[in-house]
């Protein structure tokens, strides 16, 4: 049984992100989803499902989709859950929406992600700490680590990026490369936080070092807002406001171990599976979102996906494959290095905004297969979604 | 050395699954698990063994020796013990042993840091009741 183009993506909300401080986590979540709707043409009443992934704002609340659906004042639901696999979460919530519509459990899923990590200048004056709250709560350390001066997600990762720099040769530019590329289609992109910004490579080396080899510049950014995405069965989205992006193919990847020692991401476990049920290839894929909380995340999963060979990420951000006329274009609208960080919701957000041809001025002209990564914990867990306007 | 007060680095005193390594550290030994059933080294402390999910481990002394497997250099400050300390590294010592450990490299600028190099620990007493076990180029 394939469920190749049987699920379609109807509906996108987004609400405004970055700086901005005029809804809660919820407002925020309730917003995008009031969004999508609007988007999908569907009613509140229509939807069955509700799936959250929610953000550092969230906080412990160990039944935020509980708390979004009474928020939203939804009655009768028929699947809900509050999911949390990292960054690999907004690719899992459609799937598992995808999966329950397939079965009958339900018709018709929102998908959300909400973040508010950002404190206004008002509320950071009225507070002591000051800057907490801010990107300061991606700073926590693991037993011993803090001891040693080890904080945050930066350093987790910037140790596994100087591992791939040793063995791969990946440089300073190369990575400086990503980062560049990625802000090429920002400046393309309306809604991007750094859409006015140019960048070069020397600008990108003289940005400040949060934590070698990490420049800031390698650092995705850190965004308040909201995102959702209704899911429904093919035939119901083919009858709503929207063109339908059908899922073709989707898999998880979740390899364990020490991914230090690998340098390999959950993506070749994870495509596997989808690539398999979408019926292709690496070379069939038209173009890519692809999960990139550091330039070196997307650059080592361009490698895991077979785009080229294992360590030759650098390289080929380098020779401009990635960038605006380039033969792959990836994160065209920014991606959450240069547009926004809703963590995996902004590569699922742009798929769908590419696969209907709704990018504006940054719309790529191929769109039939749009590849979609998600990526969480420490290129620890993964999840694959291959999308299309076409239904097969 | 600076005279200023600093505040006091984060240390987990009050862990009990680390209580046997800070004894040891105390005393001049670098210790890691062994598991009672499959005899696997692992850093750091777990209930159950993530290889053979045996339940038994005793603590056992390591050479202190390695090599650095990976490291990072801190710029930005997330905790003011560190204020005066950036840019500091913070290294991946892979003890000749097997098991991994975060820790700091002494006697060694951060520019002159190189995965690959040997390393052997020392012990850096931090403060009255807990001493860090740190690592410097052999």
């Amino acid at each position: 049984m394939s469920l190749k183009g049987k699920v379609a993506i109807a509906g996108l909300g987004q609400t405004r992100q970055g700086k901005v401080y005029d809804r809660s986590y919820v407002g925020f979540a309730v917003e995008a989803v009031q969004l999508a709707l609007a988007d999908a043409g569907l009613e509140r009443e229509d939807l069955d499902g509700l799936l959250l992934n929610p953000g550092l704002a969230w906080g412990t609340a160990a039944m935020g989709s509980f708390m979004l659906q009474q928020a939203l004042g939804l009655r009768d639901l028929k699947l809900q859950a509050t999911m949390n696999i990292g960054g690999a979460t907004a690719g899992a919530m459609i799937q598992h929406a995808a999966l329950a519509i397939a079965a009958g459990m339900c018709t018709t899923v929102a998908c959300v992600f909400s973040d508010r990590p950002l404190k206004s200048p008002e509320e950071q004056k009225n507070r002591s700490g000051g800057k907490e709250g801010s990107a300061a709560s991606y700073a926590f350390a693991r037993g011993l680590d803090a001891a040693y001066g080890h904080f945050g997600v930066n350093a987790m990762y910037a140790l596994i990026a100087r591992r791939h720099m040793h063995t791969y040769g990946t440089t300073q530019d190369h990575l400086g490369a990503v980062a560049v590329a990625q802000r090429q289609w920002a400046n393309k992109n309306p809604a991007a936080q750094l859409r006015d910004v140019p960048l070069t490579l020397a600008d990108y080396h003289a940005s400040r070092w949060v934590v070698e080899p990490f420049h800031m510049l390698d650092c995705c950014l850190v965004s308040n807002g909201g995102v959702a995405v209704i899911v429904t069965s093919a035939e119901r989205a083919r009858a709503l406001k929207k063109p339908p992006v059908y899922i073709w193919g989707m898999g998880q990847g979740h390899p364990g171990g020490e991914p230090a020692e690998t340098l390999v991401s959950g993506a070749p476990l994870a495509s596997s599976t989808a690539f398999r049920m979408a019926e292709i290839t690496p070379a069939d894929v038209q173009l890519c979102e692809l999960y990139d909380c550091y330039t070196f995340t997307a650059l080592v999963t361009l490698e895991d996906y077979g785009f080229c060979g294992k360590g030759e990420g650098g390289p080929f951000v380098a020779a401009g494959h990635t960038a605006p006329g380039g033969s792959l274009p990836v994160n065209t609208g920014g991606g959450q290095l240069s547009s926004s960080y809703m963590w995996g919701m902004t590569p699922i957000a742009e798929a769908v905004v590419q696969a209907r041809g709704e990018g504006g001025e940054r719309q790529v002209p191929r769109r039939d297969v749009v590849l979609v990564s998600g990526n969480g914990g420490l290129l620890s867990t993964h999840t694959t979604l291959v999308l299309s306007p076409l239904p097969a | 050395m600076s005279t200023d007060p600093k505040p006091p680095r984060p240390v987990p005193e009050g862990d009990e699954q680390l209580a046997p390594y800070f004894a040891a550290a105390k005393d001049g030994r670098l210790v890691v698990q062994r598991c009672s059933d499959c005899g696997a080294l692992r850093f750091p402390p777990r209930d159950i063994c993530s290889s053979c999910l045996g339940v038994g481990a005793e603590w056992v002394d390591v050479s202190g020796r390695g090599e650095i497997f990976s490291y990072n250099v801190m710029h930005q400050v997330y905790h003011p013990a560190f204020a005066s300390e950036v840019p500091y590294a913070v290294v991946v010592v892979k003890l000749a042993e097997g098991p991994k450990m975060i820790s700091n490299l002494l006697d060694c600028p951060v520019d002159a840091i190189r995965i690959g190099m040997p390393v052997e620990v020392v012990f850096e007493p931090t403060t009255e009741r807990v001493t860090l076990p740190k690592f410097r180029p052999v």
